[in-house]
């Protein structure tokens, strides 16, 4: 279990419009792009320090590469990361304010408490 | 020595600006009532006459990261430019530049970690929503320095609840210590019950009225005992995801003093939130 890296790609996905779109278009593509040349990536650091460890496991890399938010919540992706991006990603496909938040919701109806841990 | 010349407990919305300003069918039906609110509460601190904010708020991811994250961070640099292209898309929130005041931040550091807290310090901050918000709402003209003081309620592990209400009684202490003749308002913004990212989001009102309503009690009275017996960091998952952010209230009320009742105290029930505005005078209100 990788959480650290998956809330890592929401991360830096999230933060610049040009990947947010690019996720949005190519899923799949983005995930394998992001994650042989970006999740070892120091965010602090020259790029020659990158880390050497860091990859996603399987239902990670499948739940990403899919749009699967139900799995990500249920994997112990970090609530807020969660939400912001994939409201910047689907919200514009909804007619009504908050129709995307609340479809969000819905579709997590079957947790009740306690959710799924997000520490890292 | 300087003087508290307000100290505000506030919720902070980023949907404010956007109902506040919108007109004709986008305009909410909510949105007069948060108005006059809003303006009533600002009137609050504009009548405190204050020169510098201490401004306490949490990072939302923004420029403090998972591989590097402080429990407290007090910024102390000249400026602080604020708010972030994911904030800007999703509110409508608009760039700012703010002044700093890095006499009082540097005063804030010595004296905080004197008095034992560690605290992180940064010299070059872009402050979010959690502080531009309060700006937003309770001076608008952002025209007052600030020295901004970040805590973690996002990030587990994070400190607990009552590590927050002995940093507030410690600024207030620093504060009311600082060698200075400006009046300072120290103002911190949290939430009440909140789910983000869950099953319980963006319902008709808060996930936990009954949380609230007991939340809007312990603030306006300061009853530090009764919200300490309640609240842990385990406890505080179940009013909602994102209650943790009640950690900010708790920590303004260490700052008020305990069993201190606030001079005022507002609050606002809507969608999906409950908004809640409190003030103390340490002076006195004649």
């Amino acid at each position: 279990m990788s959480k650290y890296l998956v809330d890592k790609f929401l991360f830096t996905i999230d933060r610049d419009p040009d990947l947010v779109e690019r996720y949005r278009e190519d899923p799949g593509g983005t995930v394998a792009w992001w994650e042989a040349e970006q999740a070892n990536l120091i965010l602090n650091c020259h790029g020659g320090e990158r880390s050497t460890w860091l990859s996603f496991t399987d239902s990670e890399r499948e739940a990403l590469s899919s749009h699967d938010y139900v799995t990500l919540f249920e994997l112990g992706a970090h609530n807020f990361l969660l939400l912001t991006l994939f409201i910047a990603l689907f919200e514009r496909d909804y007619a009504e304010p908050l129709a995307f938040q609340r479809e969000f919701a819905a579709r997590l109806g079957h947790w009740s408490l306690p959710y799924p841990d997000i520490s890292t | 020595m300087a003087t508290i010349a307000a100290i505000i407990a506030s919720t902070h919305h980023p949907f404010y600006l956007r109902a506040s300003t919108a007109t004709g069918e986008d305009r909410p039906p909510f949105a007069d009532e948060w108005v006059a609110k809003i303006e009533a509460f600002r009137e609050t601190l504009t009548r405190a006459r204050p020169d510098v904010l201490v401004m306490v708020g949490s990072d939302h991811f923004h420029q403090l990261w998972l591989d590097n994250m402080p429990q407290f961070l007090v910024g102390k640099a000249a400026f602080y430019d604020a708010n972030y292209y994911n904030e800007e898309r999703e509110f409508g929130l608009p760039r700012m530049t703010l002044r700093g005041n890095e006499d009082l931040s540097a005063h804030l550091l010595r004296g905080g970690i004197d008095a034992g807290f560690d605290l992180a310090f940064s010299n070059e901050l872009r402050v979010d929503h959690s502080i531009t918000c309060p700006i937003i709402t309770l001076r608008p003209q952002a025209d007052l320095p600030i020295v901004p003081v970040y805590t973690n309620i996002f990030a587990p592990p994070m400190p607990q609840p009552k590590r927050f209400v002995e940093l507030g009684q410690a600024i207030r202490a620093l504060v009311e210590s600082w060698p200075s003749d400006q009046r300072v308002a120290i103002i911190g913004t949290g939430h009440l019950s909140l789910e983000l990212g869950g099953p319980r989001q963006f319902g008709p009102h808060g996930p936990d009225p009954e949380f609230d309503r007991k939340a809007v009690a312990w603030i306006a009275s300061s009853n530090l005992d009764g919200a300490l017996a309640e609240v842990s960091l385990d406890s505080l998952w179940q009013p909602g995801n994102a209650t943790h952010g009640f950690m900010d209230f708790l920590l303004v009320m260490g700052v008020a003093g305990k069993n201190v009742k606030a001079d005022y105290a507002d609050s606002l029930d809507l969608f999906h939130t409950m908004e809640a505005y409190f003030t103390w005078y340490p002076e006195g209100t004649s």
